[in-house]
């Protein structure tokens, strides 16, 4: 090769290597197992079954399986029944776009029950839309998820209100005057999330002393976490996802940060403390439910839940599908057709419906006003703190 | 003055992984011209080997300095296997076509690698257990983990053996040879395949060593793109140190690792990842070569 070659091979890798990047970031398409019975009312769901926030889809699917299920026992919705078509979107935004329209178009379903990622719901929500199937998300808390369009819906509360819960919380129960906060720029929901946590906590005259940022998958937090340990804050907000906020918890120790963290509904994952070790002990964050309520609702539904899963105690995202399921199937019936038009006006008035997570009212921006739990982690458990009414 | 220092110690312990890995990029394109962009899929298998001894032989219960040497050497072992074929499977079958081709191929296998990751591992996150909990400190000082210690001490003992074997064995200088000459060294008598596929089980395993370490002591989710980013970063490391140059290779990773931990605990946070193309692209423009690289002439 010539003289110059050097300069010629390497500015080749650097393209194609950023190319590759690129390409890598939305791997190649690969067709979702559909979870396919026989039935007659067609339901959509795309959830992430695998991924980076796997047990967000796991977690859900079992609580909108529960729901059907009990249904179809009862004879269905005027004695047909609910075939449940699931789609997995990998974690992936780009995933999830395909899996609603491959549902939609392939499937032909009335309507669609997903996702729990904001980002994912964001994505999806504009097919949905334009195809005028009406789409229930059972968890994504980010305001403009519903904002897609009138046949988008969620059974959960939005950020602005989580943030102020988690938010009035510190100032008014831990009594803490300075925190850091650390988000995931990647992430519709982190945030959304973080910017209503500070206007709060800023107007209840607390003080955010320095704010950092990650992106999901990091494997290193600590020079972020070094800065933030300079501010010296008495909590530490980090409004992730389960999967990083292990690892951040155990570096902020490491490094000698001894001051509680504090999160949103992201971190609800049994995954959790398996990252963390005891590096989260003592720390808090906002969530839909416990599962220590003594409401005979969620005792019932958590009865049934472990009768139908092995034991295994659901978590706030298994509760909101199978509010969300719910939801769909009342609306369904109160239609009276299989419309999408129709189901999309009865869910619409969907009113003081008796959820797990709460009474669930559906407003005129499509999302539903409902309270927050506060719970602290101790002894690797999720302990029900207090409750914050909107 | 106490977060430059820490700032330091993180950039300069990270940094000592981008130059493990970044050592492996080099070393293979020395003797080959080539940029095995595979590389750092090889570190993530690393990592997944490190996964499945601790959690399969559970080796998280019982901690001991033999475990973990046992762990990182099988791992380095996996990782050589794995370099050699594929060595031996994709490279070698090209070796005397076009260099596009090759570099095409090397994003062939990385792409393999990582979606043969995601159908044999699975694409949920995988943790390795917290084996050693972090200490309890004081209100001031600075913080290095144990597994910080470790990694650093570690990185360096490689680093020492990897100097000793290209500079003082029979083996290293016949991989200088190749580098310099590739078919002056066949004339003069050297193995070449047998030294080019020795040079991709060496470094391959230095790249299972820093998987096995990140995964081991930082707790952080192992996911079959583990591999992805890091390795984009150790190569632009290996192109700022000068591509070629071994000691290039651990001056440029040491100082992207420094160079990322300020960035990270800067204003500028959120660029963090960025800074690593940043860095391509100036080096690129204003000094091919590298720091440590000549800037010399091609041969033909």
């Amino acid at each position: 090769m010539k003289r110059g070659g050097l300069r010629t091979i390497l500015w080749f890798g650097t393209v194609l290597g950023m190319i590759y990047l690129l390409g890598a970031c939305k791997p190649l398409q690969r067709t979702g197992g559909t979870v396919s019975t026989t039935g007659d009312i067609p339901v959509g769901v795309y959830l992430s079954f695998t991924g980076s926030t796997a047990t967000f889809g796991e977690s859900t699917y079992k609580g909108i399986q529960l729901a059907t299920e009990e249904l179809n026992a009862q004879g269905g919705i005027n004695g047909r029944k609910v075939a449940l078509h699931a789609e997995d979107d990998r974690s992936d935004a780009q995933e999830a776009r395909s899996a609603v329209t491959k549902l939609i178009q392939r499937d032909k379903v009335i309507a669609v029950l997903g996702e729990v990622a904001s980002s994912r719901s964001l994505a999806a929500a504009p097919i949905c839309q334009q195809n005028r199937i009406p789409m229930i998300s059972p968890s994504s808390t980010n305001p403009d998820v519903t904002k897609v369009g009138d046949y988008i819906f969620r059974v959960c509360f939005i950020d602005p209100f989580q943030g102020t819960a988690v938010a009035k919380f510190a100032a008014e129960t831990l009594k803490i005057k300075r925190v850091a906060v650390l988000t995931d720029v990647k992430n519709d929901y982190s945030v959304g999330l973080a910017k209503y946590f500070k206007e709060t906590f800023t107007q209840l005259g607390g003080q955010i002393v320095v704010e950092k940022s990650y992106s999901e998958g990091d494997p290193d937090f600590r020079s972020q976490l070094t800065a933030i340990k300079q501010a010296n804050p008495e909590a530490i907000f980090v409004p992730g996802y389960y999967s990083e906020v292990g690892t951040i918890a155990r570096q902020a120790r490491e490094l000698g940060i001894t001051v509680p963290l504090l999160g949103g509904d992201g971190w609800d994952s049994p995954k959790l403390v398996e990252g963390a070790g005891n590096a989260l002990e003592g720390s808090y964050f906002s969530n839909h439910y416990s599962h220590e309520s003594t409401d005979p609702v969620v005792q019932e539904f958590v009865r049934k839940f472990k009768q139908r899963f092995n034991g295994e105690v659901p978590d706030a995202l298994a509760a909101l599908g199978y509010d969300a399921a719910k939801i769909l199937f009342d609306a369904i019936k109160r239609a009276g057709s299989l419309e999408p038009a129709k189901i999309r006006d009865a869910l619409a008035q969907t009113k003081d419906f008796p959820g797990v997570t709460g009474k669930i009212t559906i407003d005129a921006e499509r999302n539903a006003r409902k309270p927050a739990v506060i719970l602290q982690i101790k002894g690797k458990q999720f302990k029900y703190v207090t409750t914050i009414q909107p | 003055m106490e977060a430059f220092l820490q700032q330091l110690i993180n950039g300069i312990q990270y940094g000592s992984i981008y130059a493990l890995i970044a050592v492996g990029y080099t070393m293979v394109y020395g003797v080959l011209r080539l940029i095995n962009f595979a590389h750092g899929d090889v570190y993530m298998l690393g990592a997944f080997v490190a996964y499945y001894i601790i959690v399969g032989l559970q080796i998280d219960k019982h901690p001991s300095v033999g475990n973990f040497v046992f762990v990182l050497l099988m791992c380095m072992l996996v990782c050589a296997v794995v370099g050699m074929l594929i060595e031996r499977l994709a490279y070698r079958p090209i070796r005397h076509a076009p260099r596009l081709t090759a570099l095409i191929t090397a994003i062939g296998v990385s792409l393999l690698l990582e979606n043969g990751g995601i159908v044999v591992f699975g694409a949920d996150p995988k943790y390795i257990p917290t084996i050693i909990e972090p200490a309890q400190a004081g209100e001031s000082g600075l913080f290095v983990s144990v597994g910080q210690m470790i990694m650093l001490v570690v990185s360096l003992v490689f680093m020492v053996i990897l100097r000793f074997i290209v500079m003082n064995t029979r083996f290293g200088r016949a991989m200088r040879a190749i580098a310099y000459d590739m078919d002056a060294a066949r004339l003069m008598g050297i193995h070449v395949d047998r030294v080019i596929a020795l040079t991709f089980a060496l470094g391959s395993a230095l790249a299972g060593a820093a998987g096995m370490m990140v995964a081991t002591f930082t707790s952080v989710k192992i996911t079959p793109l583990f591999g992805l980013l890091p390795g984009v970063k150790a190569f632009v490391a290996a192109v700022l140190g000068g591509i070629g140059n071994i000691p290039g290779a651990v001056l440029g990773g040491l100082l992207m690792g420094v160079i990322e931990a300020f960035v990270g605990g800067s204003a500028l946070t959120t660029y963090r990842d960025a800074i690593a193309f940043l860095i391509l692209i100036l080096v690129l423009l204003l000094r091919p070569s590298g720091i440590l690289g000549k800037a010399v002439t091609e041969k033909v």
